[in-house]
């Protein structure tokens, strides 16, 4: 081992400005991806005279709070927000709950069907949703479901649920039995050991579901522009492009100010938790 | 047939070991749990597998099954109100299949998929790789970014790219002609040719895709024991050698889904592309598979027709990882 020292010593020396470089790298590339949201948020504050140049502003002072009460001043805004509220709600408590009963079933029984109904997980995910919204269309126009959240919450519903039951199985596999076992020979049920024991080791991968639920539900465009065809349904994103068709080249402030609306609150919760729900894509990915 | 098991099922089986697809026999039981399996319990999982199996199966799967079967059927207006829709076998896929420009939407579909994956993957892992060899101060640098262009919903990002790439005030153009002195790019409108416009979608998807690449490797390059990494480098294996042959084969569960998921998302890309077109894009010459499914929504058997097609092809790219993951997965 004693040879260990002086190689690795010499390794972290030469690698020293190999590694500032990578560093310097690293913080470039970084910037290539921060410029649009920074330029977003910047554009935002700035009023229209001051957008329209040859030269563009890159700092926002001086800035204006004008294109946001622009936004507020017209109702349509919290229309759309209430709706996207609304949508995202019902979708994440019901897809959560459904797909945590069958990651259960999956990872904590044998029976017959089971390796079909993985199958069947992998494979709904390979359909193209963006091949079926004509038919899902047509099915809750049947329903009398066009233009209702309900209806909206149907579909989302259906389109979340094959990732998430694949991610919380990798959860719930990851948690071993033999800690059931154990409780339950400590005189525990079966459910009680299970909600006793395995349920709070399952926190995490309930809420990068969760997240992963609520990212989908509350950014999905496609199903919403289809479903939602009245104005007074919109979604979030619905009404986002509706502005940027009303005002596209002539009023960029007022649009990024809208722009902004909704990715704040989405970013910020999504750093909160981001963590989590890393490890939960990748637990399910990984575990069998 | 799978005996069906009661009281604790065996531990899932561990990662890479593959499970047996054989029947599973009954374990030799202890004492507590000698007793005779109640019905009940033989029951549950497919009790718990109801309430996702419901939504899934009338949200996804009767739409599919009825799109396929009007695929078959000649549906149109006189259908819409309610005359019975004629037999027409395969004719709506000979219509579609002899038509030079649905060749070119699938064409312009695989090779936007292949190109957007394959530069996903290669600038993710890339990225990944880079995360483990910095500092940590550049690496949180790097991840804050990521995570924010990551977390921005889809639509913010497009309308932001869209102000990006105006072709009046855009700061692109102002980059272009202004310091980098390409003075013809002024006014240039990015979107009114299509190659120039699969430009601007690509930069669009690359950005907004390889955060989420970056961060699932990542996680996985980190599962990789700093042990096994060391001894390699005591046996002289140089940072590259270490990468191909250590690092790149233990991550390859991860690149493997996530490479099949970025295959599954960028044929089935939409919401950017007409987006995109709706910014002013001429959408013949730019249709992709789901915005020319879009397209036909008034003709419903032609839209399931196009549909079917789009789901084989998307099996015909993914089959075989489906194929690898199966053997080794479930």
């Amino acid at each position: 081992m004693s040879t260990a020292v002086p190689t690795r010593a010499r390794g972290r020396r030469t690698g020293g400005a190999g590694r500032r470089a990578l560093g310097a790298l690293a913080v470039v590339l970084a910037l290539v991806w921060v410029f649009p949201i920074y330029w977003m948020v910047s554009s935002a504050f700035l009023p229209t005279n001051r957008l329209r140049t040859s030269e563009p502003s890159f700092f926002p002072v001086d800035g204006t709070l004008s294109n946001f009460r622009r936004v507020f001043s017209d109702g349509t805004f919290f229309d759309a927000f209430r709706v996207s509220l609304a949508v995202t709600g019902i979708t994440l408590v019901a897809a959560i709950l459904f797909a945590f009963l069958a990651a259960l079933a999956v990872s904590r029984f044998r029976f017959r069907g089971r390796k079909s109904f993985i199958v069947t997980i992998l494979v709904v995910q390979m359909i193209p949703a963006e091949g079926l919204f004509i038919s899902q269309y047509r099915l809750l126009d049947d329903w009398g479901l066009v233009n209702a959240v309900l209806g909206l919450t149907v579909v989302y519903v259906a389109a979340i649920l094959p990732f998430t039951v694949w991610m919380l199985r990798g959860f719930v596999s990851g948690v071993p039995i033999e800690l059931e076992e154990a409780a339950m020979c400590d005189g525990l049920s079966r459910t009680g050991a299970f909600f006793r024991i395995t349920f709070p080791l399952l926190a995490p991968g309930l809420v990068a579901a969760g997240v992963y639920g609520f990212l989908q539900a509350w950014n999905e465009y496609t199903l919403a522009l289809v479903v939602m065809t009245d104005p007074e349904q919109r979604t979030l994103p619905l009404w986002l492009q509706g502005m940027v068709e009303a005002n596209k080249a002539t009023d960029w402030g007022v649009i990024m100010a809208g722009a902004t609306l909704i990715s704040v609150p989405v970013i910020v919760f999504f750093l909160l938790v981001q963590k989590r729900m890393s490890a939960g894509l990748v637990a399910g990915a990984v575990k069998g | 047939m799978t005996a069906p098991r009661t009281t604790p099922a065996p531990p899932a089986p561990p990662v890479s070991t593959p499970a047996p697809d054989v029947p599973v026999e009954p374990a030799p039981r202890p004492v507590v749990r000698a007793r005779p399996r109640p019905f009940r319990a033989r029951l549950s999982p497919y009790l718990l597998l109801v309430p996702a199996l419901v939504p899934v199966a009338v949200a996804l799967g009767w739409p599919l099954l009825r799109q396929f079967v009007i695929s078959f059927q000649e549906y149109g207006l006189a259908q819409e109100f309610g005359q019975p829709a004629e037999w027409v076998g395969f004719d709506n896929y000979t219509a579609l299949l002899s038509d030079p420009y649905v060749w070119g939407v699938i064409g312009r579909s695989i090779a936007f998929c292949l190109v957007n994956a394959a530069l996903t993957m290669v600038v993710g892992v890339g990225l990944a790789v880079l995360l483990t060899r910095v500092g940590t101060a550049a690496r949180t640098v790097l991840q804050v970014g990521l995570l924010l262009a990551w977390g921005t919903p889809v639509l913010a990002t497009m309308t932001v790219w869209q102000w990006l790439f105006d072709s009046q005030y855009g700061v692109i153009n102002w980059l272009l002609a202004g310091p980098l002195g390409a003075e013809g790019m002024r006014q240039h409108s990015w979107i009114i040719e299509p190659a120039s416009f699969y430009f601007v979608a690509t930069v669009i998807v690359v950005w907004m895709s390889v955060p989420f690449v970056v961060f699932s490797v990542y996680a996985g390059l980190l599962q990789v024991p700093d042990e096994v990494m060391e001894a390699a480098q005591l046996d002289g294996a140089g940072p590259w050698q270490r990468l191909r042959h250590l690092q790149l084969p233990m991550v390859k569960p991860v690149l493997m889904i996530v490479g099949l998921l970025q295959v599954i998302w960028d044929l089935r890309v939409f919401t950017q592309i007409y987006v995109l077109q709706r910014a002013g894009a001429p959408t013949r010459e730019t249709h992709l598979l789901g915005t020319y499914i879009y397209s036909l929504s008034k003709e419903f058997s032609m839209a399931g027709a196009m549909a079917t097609i789009m789901l084989v092809i998307t099996l015909g790219l993914t089959v075989f990882y489906i194929r690898r993951m199966l053997r080794e997965d479930v």
